[in-house]
């Protein structure tokens, strides 16, 4: 038996249910326009990878009671331009920094809290606002309005495939209760995430090692609707090995790990692959760069794993990890423990502590303190890890998000493969960041962006439905 | 110290907690939890005493069971806090009363105010519990002052000996030094934030209590009720004060300050406790110490028992149900200081320690 709200046709249909989702679904409904919502987690799982987020970055003018100072529209371009190096839609771009003044204002308005600017761990506090309790209260608000406002949602409730007609779409076929439904509906806004939950799909992007990734976030986010769309001709943008991916400990959870498996130790540590070998410099940029970078170069090592190295003087610099450190007294045993070549560990640590030049180490900006004669090098915070007790974390490649999505336009539209926007077809959030995001990341532009694509595909879809 | 099942839990928690900190706008708990990288068993009775029971933390936790970090803040501090309340009891053979509270609780109260009824009667007679009694000493009349004083100023005193006892037990075990509670701009801060309780507010939205939604349903009841049994306070000592300064007997008059401040008290003390019972009713078990919901109910019985029979006895006092009520009143009373130490009254000390320990901290 299908649930009775598979039975009448809605005005829009929104597959998923994360913030990108919320924002289109609830911005259709304040349009009149009557909106079904189709989730593939249940109710304690839901709302996708944006239970885990913790912030949002979005342009405003002056400081708060939720950010510190100004970050105006030009200054957003030239950090996101940075991040991607320029591998962007430029006018997407600037079209999402622009709308996403009102983020914050729109989000409190749907009854979803920020906290006041507090320690600012992440030092964001200027640039983005912080979810109150982090993107699972966000969430239980946006549940909150979606059915105050009278918007249908159906949770363990799997799109499988699209049915389209040339550009338009028809319906969803969608798995509940072991059986498949076919939901139809005047129009449909894509807001199902991304792929990084599908192990294989990755693969066809970064071969056999995708096998050693760890998924921060949903294990939902198959790339279904995604690859269905693609299927039925829609037009990709991206490369499929383009992510969001940083260095998390190895210990996590293969899916869901969220924030806390973090390793922020690597500007004080020296990181050596499995053979004992250190293979970039730890030192080069403070974070969130070198948070950014280390996923993919943890992934390019044998076995996909590495171990941050640090001595008792580093303890306490960084943030607290969910795992307890590895511990030893001897290098040679802390190796032995993480099943590290001790010999060539300890070489390379004695090399290493060789490198090291004397200098005034600075924990909490780049200090200069560097090594000399050494391949690679670090640039700062270099500093002897000669005091025992010595610490290991082993490390992994955790991705966020996958950024080989949907091509879209301002009107968040989905382009076939001709060129043509799709009839009743809208796009917002990780299915399309990579229009974006062709590479890199600056923290909390996730949001932004679902947010931002969000409304507008839910203000067109529920216009073109009523129509 | 609590036993360590529940610390090692505490401890596990916390732990992650501290990787993640999305609930560091939410109370006291989490900004304390970042000053440190590890936690001892110490830190955790501390926090554990921090905590208010807003729940905000639960239902953001994005570690939440089901996931399987399964992490339930709210519910392994309430279930140290009991833990607390029992091991830190003095003298220790009343540990036990900790177990079962609510039944204990039923039977001391019930037992007292019979006793009491039942000395009257027998010392008095019939004629004088119900007589009708008027004028200055009408209560007097039924049970002399002097036994009124003793009667109460032995379990009183006991129960503040009791409390001082474990508070500083906690104090130790919690690691702060003897000087800090009594460093008067912690305490002062400490006392603010108590008064207003604060924490209960969770991030400034209210309580996830009884249930996901923010309200602000338990602060205002639990605010009731201490406010409630302040005032009630403070009309027995400006009582007491009428008394030996002035020579006043009671019953005072409607308008009189001790009764206007009684009046008020009591009916703080019952409807607050009866708004709390109402939403406990409600609240979603989850992130809850279920196993002593009875410590909590016997506790909130005994203050809406002391405010009827009190209000009652106000109301009635010009008939001849004044001498029956006044006994029954007298022995509820008596119950709740007996009781004090042994019940969930201890909270507000271990709490009030915390928030000093807090206070000190933020200062640092
Ligand atoms: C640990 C972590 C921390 C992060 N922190 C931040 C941050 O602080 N700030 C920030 O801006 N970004 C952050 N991000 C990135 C952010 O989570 C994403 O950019 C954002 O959540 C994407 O939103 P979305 O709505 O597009 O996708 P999601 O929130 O992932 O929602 C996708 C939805 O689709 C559902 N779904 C998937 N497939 C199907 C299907 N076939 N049928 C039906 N439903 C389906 C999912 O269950 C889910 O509800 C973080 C990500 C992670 C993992």
């Amino acid at each position: 038996m299908p649930p009775k709200e598979f039975l009448q046709p809605h005005d829009v249909l929104v597959l998923g249910a994360g913030n990108a989702a919320m924002s289109a679904a609830l911005t259709a409904r304040a349009r009149g326009a009557s909106v079904l919502m189709i989730e593939s987690a249940n109710k304690d799982l839901r709302g996708g990878n944006s239970r885990h987020v913790r912030n949002i970055r979005y342009t405003h003018n002056a400081a708060t009671d939720y950010v510190t100072g100004r970050y105006d529209a030009d200054e957003y371009f030239k950090d996101l331009m940075r991040v991607t190096d320029g591998n962007t839609n430029e006018e997407l771009m600037r079209f999402m920094i622009d709308a996403s003044e009102d983020c914050a204002d729109w989000m409190l308005a749907q009854g979803i809290k920020f906290q006041p600017p507090l320690s600012g761990t992440l030092g964001l506090a200027r640039t983005n606002a912080f979810f109150l309790g982090g993107g699972r209260a966000m969430m239980n608000s946006y549940f909150k309005a979606a059915e105050k406002a009278g918007i249908d949602i159906v949770y363990e409730a799997e799109v499988e495939e699209m049915e389209l007609d040339g550009s338009t779409f028809k319906a969803a076929m969608v798995r509940h209760g072991g059986e498949l439904h076919r939901v139809e509906a005047r129009t449909v806004v894509l807001a199902s995430g991304g792929f990084e939950a599908n192990i294989e799909w990755l693969k066809e992007g970064w071969g056999e090692i995708a096998e050693n990734f760890l998924v921060r976030g949903s294990p939902m986010n198959t790339g279904k609707v995604l690859r269905s769309m693609l299927d039925n001709g829609a037009k990709p943008i991206g490369a499929p090995d383009q992510c969001h991916a940083v260095a998390i400990d190895g210990r996590a959870p293969k899916f869901d790990g969220g924030i806390s498996t973090r390793i922020d130790c690597v500007i004080f540590s020296a990181v050596v692959n499995k053979n004992g070998e250190r293979f970039y410099d730890e030192g080069e940029d403070i974070w969130p760069k070198r948070y950014a970078i280390w996923g993919r170069l943890v992934a390019k090592q044998p076995d996909q794993v590495a171990y941050a190295i640090i001595d008792s003087k580093s303890m306490g610099l960084f943030m607290p990890t969910v795992y307890a450190p590895f511990q030893a007294d001897t290098l040679g045993d802390l190796a032995e423990q993480l099943g590290v070549d001790a010999p060539t560990m300890e070489k390379t640590i004695a090399d290493f502590n060789a490198a090291v030049q004397p200098g005034e180490f600075n924990a909490t900006e780049p200090d200069g303190c560097h090594t000399e004669g050494l391949e690679p090098k670090k640039s700062n915070w270099a500093r002897k890890i000669d005091t025992p007790p010595y610490y290991g974390y082993p490390v992994k490649m955790g991705i966020t998000f996958t950024y080989l999505g949907l091509e879209v336009n301002k009107s968040a539209q989905v382009f076939m493969n001709d060129g043509k926007p799709a009839d009743n077809i809208w796009a917002a959030g990780e299915i399309m960041a990579g229009n974006i995001l062709g590479q890199g990341y600056a923290g909390g532009t996730g949001m932004a962006i679902g947010n931002v694509f969000g409304r507008i595909a839910g203000e067109e879809a529920a216009r073109h439905a009523r129509n | 110290m609590p036993a360590t099942e529940t610390l090692e839990e505490a401890k596990r928690v916390m732990q992650i907690c501290n990787a993640c900190r999305y609930c560091e706008g939410y109370c006291a708990v989490f900004p304390a939890m970042n000053k440190r990288l590890t936690f001892s068993e110490g830190d955790v009775t501390y926090l554990a005493n921090l905590c208010h029971g807003c729940q905000g933390c639960y239902y953001a936790c994005q570690y939440a069971p089901p996931h399987e970090f399964a992490v339930n803040v709210p519910k392994v501090f309430a279930e140290l806090r009991a833990e607390t309340y029992r091991d830190y009891a003095w003298p220790g053979i009343f540990k036990g009363l900790f177990e079962g509270n609510a039944k204990w609780i039923a039977l001391i109260t019930a037992v007292l105010a019979v006793a009491v009824l039942a000395g009257v009667y027998l010392v008095q007679g019939a004629d004088v519990l119900g007589g009708v009694h008027t004028g200055p000493g009408a209560f007097y009349n039924v049970i002399p002052h002097n036994v009124i004083v003793y009667l109460a100023i032995v379990p009183f005193a006991f129960a503040g000996l009791a409390f001082l006892i474990g508070l500083l037990k906690f104090w130790r075990d919690i690691g702060a030094r003897p000087a800090d509670l009594v460093h008067p701009g912690a305490l002062a801060q400490a006392l603010k934030d108590a008064g207003q309780m604060k924490y209960m507010a969770g991030g400034g939205h209210g309580c996830n209590y009884p249930d996901d939604n923010f309200s602000m349903a338990r602060r205002h009841a639990h605010q009731m009720t201490m406010w409630g049994f302040m005032l009630c306070f403070a009309a027995t000592s400006v009582a007491t004060l009428y008394h030996y300064a002035f020579g006043w007997e009671a019953p005072y008059d409607y308008l009189s300050i001790p009764v206007i401040l009684g009046t008020l008290g009591g009916i703080g003390i019952v409807i607050g406790p009866v708004g709390l019972l109402m939403i406990k009713k409600k609240a979603d078990p989850a992130p809850q110490d279920t196993k002593r919901t009875g410590m909590d109910i016997a506790f909130l019985w005994l203050l809406i028992l002391t405010g009827v029979t009190g209000l009652a006895l106000l109301g009635l006092r010009e008939t001849s149900a004044m001498g029956t009520l006044l006994a029954v009143h007298l022995g509820i009373v008596l119950a709740m200081f007996a009781t004090f130490p042994y019940g969930k009254m201890v909270h507000a000390v271990y709490r009030l320690g915390a928030l000093i320990k807090f206070a000190h901290e933020r200062r640092e």
